[in-house]
């Protein structure tokens, strides 16, 4: 092909060049071959991970079920690992109890956030306050843990003067503010996609703004909204740091918020840095635990997919 | 009669209207709890740790004493293993997103995969954890080294990852994909040269959001055994090594009210780095919005 | 001469169902310089068919013009030639098309070198996100051809070809998607021209233009049918009057007529298409 350069004004043959250089593609073909199957092996790496999460839990879950029996893991109502007393119910309550607060707080001010930035806010603001809403998501949750134990609690024991060190409500309190922007952010997208021909319709009726949020927006809105709430609580069961750092580390089956208590997340983080032996019975309880766990937030999932594809409002 | 009848619906107008006025304020509260805890947090961290902070504290190791532990084998710690998990789940993320994107059949199985991913996403971190305690930690014998740690914050964050690269590529015009097939180019140049050029900025701003979130994780590096104080910088993939998030954890547990403030400085750190990580994620985001 | 098309009687063709006296009703001219033959072509998507035993010979070096209302095929058909309806998963063909005598459909035939033979040029101007210079490089590079001199040389002789090396030599490395819309257009054009195809697809190129920019385009391909066969298509009636040798009028899937483009407008022979082009409808 130099020549063709060289002999001034012969003008170079492009379709010739790529007739030579086709014979030469046989390795980008292996190529073109290759490379799907490279990425399906890629893609399969995310199938694998859920399979060896799925494994891991099962095969070391069976291992813990072959010395402590199914009924007295889940009935009993002592949890007590270091002295042999395996009945998980304490932590599932300490789980449930902190998720009841973080939802007591979360939801409201979520809901109300949503309405607000949807409803009332102009462009303007809803454009500032929603992403800086959305950086409470982004801040680290051993953060948030130094923050309930350091100012939270500090805080309630001013309202509340028993009020521990280590106690449900500070630790519930901050997972709820945590999750605020998860409910505000989903619920406001779920209302703003509420089409305005419907607000209109009712504004021509006469009817006040917030009587258009809850005859119109709201109901239309309201499977997003669900979804919002489930998927925020599912985040609220698996909130481990702040429950570690500020609720305490003693199994304790209450739903007084005062008191200290353990979640499942919590006694995994605690058996982890213990000295726990690979294959000791306690090794084994954390495996328990997390398949526990895991089962919690993944029917959480389950329903909170099965409400936004169900019930997805077609306008 | 009729006179009487407007009045009353006027009155209860007034009622109406006014309730109206009294929400509206209530939801902006509302809105304004979350902002202000967010500004409460910020200035305790602050107020707190500022005292603390210093270069020696950035450079100093951890130590007994609070006056002379620092963050330092904490930061280097979290660099390493950034740049493990970035390798690892961004190369996997992507590939898994083209496949998705450009070659997978609509069928079953891609079904499966889709839906896979989403649920992954909601897994608490904690249960990835206890797969890298079984599979890296134990099994692949890694013990509690950096690889294990690198390895199970990648499949933490991939199906992040994996969603923000489908988003980018999925938003390459149809039209300039054309124009290659077009040329005789064949799927794999195409996506060599069109597709993926086109998608880097969303694929580096979606894997530097996902990074911000590994970087901020503790839980899972507790269960695999990220170490809580450490004098040397990992020198191998096989090495001992800490992180952030784990050296605040373990100075807020202290029970003397100093460590508390070594905590502090070592949050402002943190924050200071998910903030120049964010702010290079908007920088890359707002250069390349107006194309495409 | 020319010859009118029949009209069909068999509507519904079914894939399979071929009858295979129907071919010789195809319309052909008998110019042993036609470049793409096609013959009998069906087309479904899915289960709908889009195009009914298209036959038709397309002249060298001519600009040949292909109109219609708009869902009537004749896109489809265009895209059919370099085989680029294929992307679309659910697409079926039956019949034959032939490139300078070879099969297109045949599996020996790759589909990336006969887009290197059969160029296109799209309905929105769609440059790549990249600089001048690389978009026009573009296929030669994804065809093997690395060496920068070479390189220069075809994107100054493609540019040049697209009637747009004056304006733009000196803004080469500067990205594409800064040009004006015409200017892309052609930067198109000149990027099809630099693997220097045989055929060159224009599917409605200038309906996205201005009307200066249009006119631009218009002279730009009668320069270009001294080198390419050029297969234009245009919902704009006008345009294929003013630029093309031969000219087809489609109408839901079927090919009506196929004639020297004065003899369709002036005296066209079927009354669909008089219809069409006297402006009764579409």
């Amino acid at each position: 092909m130099d020549k063709g350069l060289q002999s001034e004004g012969k003008m170079i043959d492009v379709q010739q060049m790529i007739e030579r250089n086709k014979n030469k593609k046989s390795f980008g073909e292996r190529i073109e071959k290759i490379i799907p199957f490279f990425l399906l092996l890629c893609a399969a790496v995310s199938v694998l991970t859920t399979v060896g999460i799925l494994f891991t839990l099962l095969r070391e879950s069976i291992g813990f079920f072959s010395n402590v029996s199914l009924i007295d893991f889940y009935t009993g109502t002592s949890w007590s690992p270091w002295s042999g007393e395996y009945g998980v119910a304490p932590l599932i309550g300490g789980t449930l109890l902190i998720t009841l607060i973080a939802t007591l707080v979360a939801v409201p001010l979520g809901l109300m956030s949503a309405i607000f930035l949807s409803e009332y806010a102009n462009d303007k603001v809803r454009r500032v306050i929603k992403p800086v809403l959305e950086v409470l998501a982004g801040i680290p949750t051993v953060v948030y843990g130094y923050f309930a134990l350091t100012f939270i609690t500090p805080m309630f024991q001013a309202f509340i003067p028993d009020l521990g060190i280590f106690n449900a409500l500070s630790g519930g309190f901050v997972v709820g503010i945590m999750i605020i922007p998860m409910v505000a952010s989903l619920s406001e997208d779920a209302m703003n996609s509420v089409p305005n021909a419907l607000r209109e319709g009712a504004y021509g009726l006469g009817a006040t703004k917030l009587e258009v949020v809850f005859k119109v927006v709201l109901p239309a809105a309201l499977s997003g909204i669900i979804a919002s709430i489930v998927l925020a609580i599912s985040r609220a069961i698996g909130e481990t740091m702040i429950v570690t750092i500020a609720a305490g580390a003693t199994p304790n089956l209450t739903f007084n918020p005062t008191e200290s208590i353990q979640t499942m997340t919590a006694f995994i983080v605690q058996a982890a840095t213990g000295d726990t032996t690979f294959g000791s019975t306690i090794y084994y309880s954390l495996y328990a635990v997390g398949m526990t766990l895991f089962v919690f937030t993944l029917v959480m999932n389950l329903i909170a997919q099965y409400i936004s594809r169900k019930f997805r409002e077609e306008y | 009669m009729l006179g009487q009848n407007e009045q009353n619906i006027k009155k209860r107008m007034e009622g109406r209207v006014a309730f109206n006025k009294i929400l509206m304020v209530l939801f902006g509260m509302a809105t304004a709890v979350g902002l202000v805890f967010l500004v409460l947090l910020f200035y305790r961290v602050l107020t707190q740790g500022i005292g603390y902070l210093s270069l020696d504290y950035i450079m100093n190791f951890p130590a007994p004493y609070p006056e002379k532990a620092g963050i330092y084998a904490g930061l280097i710690g979290s660099v390493f293993l950034m740049i493990i998990v970035a390798i690892f789940s961004v190369i996997i993320g992507v590939a898994t997103a083209i496949y998705l994107e450009e070659y997978a059949a609509k069928n079953k199985f891609t079904d499966f995969i889709r839906v896979n991913i989403q649920n992954l996403a909601g897994v608490p971190s904690i249960v990835f954890g206890l797969l890298g305690l079984t599979f890296f930690v134990y099994m692949f014998n890694f013990g509690y080294t950096l690889i294990a740690g690198g390895l199970t914050m990648a499949l933490l964050i991939l199906p992040v990852i994996v969603v923000a690269a489908q988003e980018a590529v999925r938003s390459v015009p149809a039209e300039i994909k054309e124009a290659s097939y077009g040329m005789g180019a064949s799927k794999w140049q195409t996506i060599a040269r069109v597709i993926l050029p086109a998608a880097i900025p969303g694929i580096l701003t979606g894997a530097i959001i996902a990074l911000s979130r590994a970087i901020g994780e503790t839980a899972p590096l507790i269960i695999v055994g990220a170490a809580t104080a450490i004098y040397t910088l990992p020198d191998s993939l096989l090495a001992k090594y800490t992180v952030m998030p784990i050296q605040i954890y373990n100075w807020t547990g202290r029970p003397q009210e100093e460590w508390q403030y070594v905590a502090g400085a070592g949050i402002i750190v943190l924050l200071a780095v998910l903030l120049l990580m964010n702010s290079i994620a908007v920088l890359i985001r707002n250069k390349y919005q107006r194309r495409l | 001469m020319n010859k009118v098309m029949e009209e069909k009687t068999n509507k519904n063709v079914n894939q399979g169902t071929k009858k295979p006296e129907v071919k010789k009703e195809g319309i052909k001219k008998e110019n042993a310089n036609s470049i793409i033959e096609v013959n009998d072509l069906n087309l479904w998507y899915g289960s709908d068919q889009a195009l009914y035993e298209v036959s038709m010979d397309v002249p060298e070096k001519q600009v040949t013009a292909i109109i219609g209302p708009s869902g009537c095929g004749k896109s489809t058909f265009l895209k059919t030639l370099n085989r680029m309806v294929e992307m679309v998963p659910i697409v079926k063909t039956s019949g034959s098309i032939k490139y300078r005598d070879q099969e297109i459909f045949s599996s020996k035939y790759k589909e990336e070198y006969l887009r290197t033979k059969v160029g296109m040029v799209f309905q929105k101007p769609n440059p790549f996100p990249k600089s001048v210079y690389d978009n026009v490089a573009y296929g030669p590079r994804i065809h093997g051809i690395k060496k920068k001199e070479i390189l220069d040389q075809i994107v100054e002789k493609s540019l040049k070809g697209a009637a747009i090396w004056d304006e733009l030599k000196d803004r080469l490395h500067e990205n594409a998607y800064g040009l004006s819309g015409g200017q892309q257009q052609r930067v198109c054009i000149a990027r099809a021209l630099a693997v220097e195809p045989d055929v060159i697809l224009m599917d409605e190129p200038t309906s996205a233009l201005d009307p200066i920019s249009t006119a631009k385009v218009e002279e730009l391909v009668q320069e270009l049918k001294e080198k390419y066969s050029i297969i234009i298509v245009t919902h704009n009636m006008q345009q294929a009057a003013r630029i093309s040798d031969k000219t087809a009028f489609f109408l839901n899937g079927e090919l009506i007529e196929f004639a020297d483009t004065d003899d369709l407008f002036q005296n066209p022979h079927d009354k669909r298409t008089e219809d069409y082009i006297t402006g009764r409808f579409g």
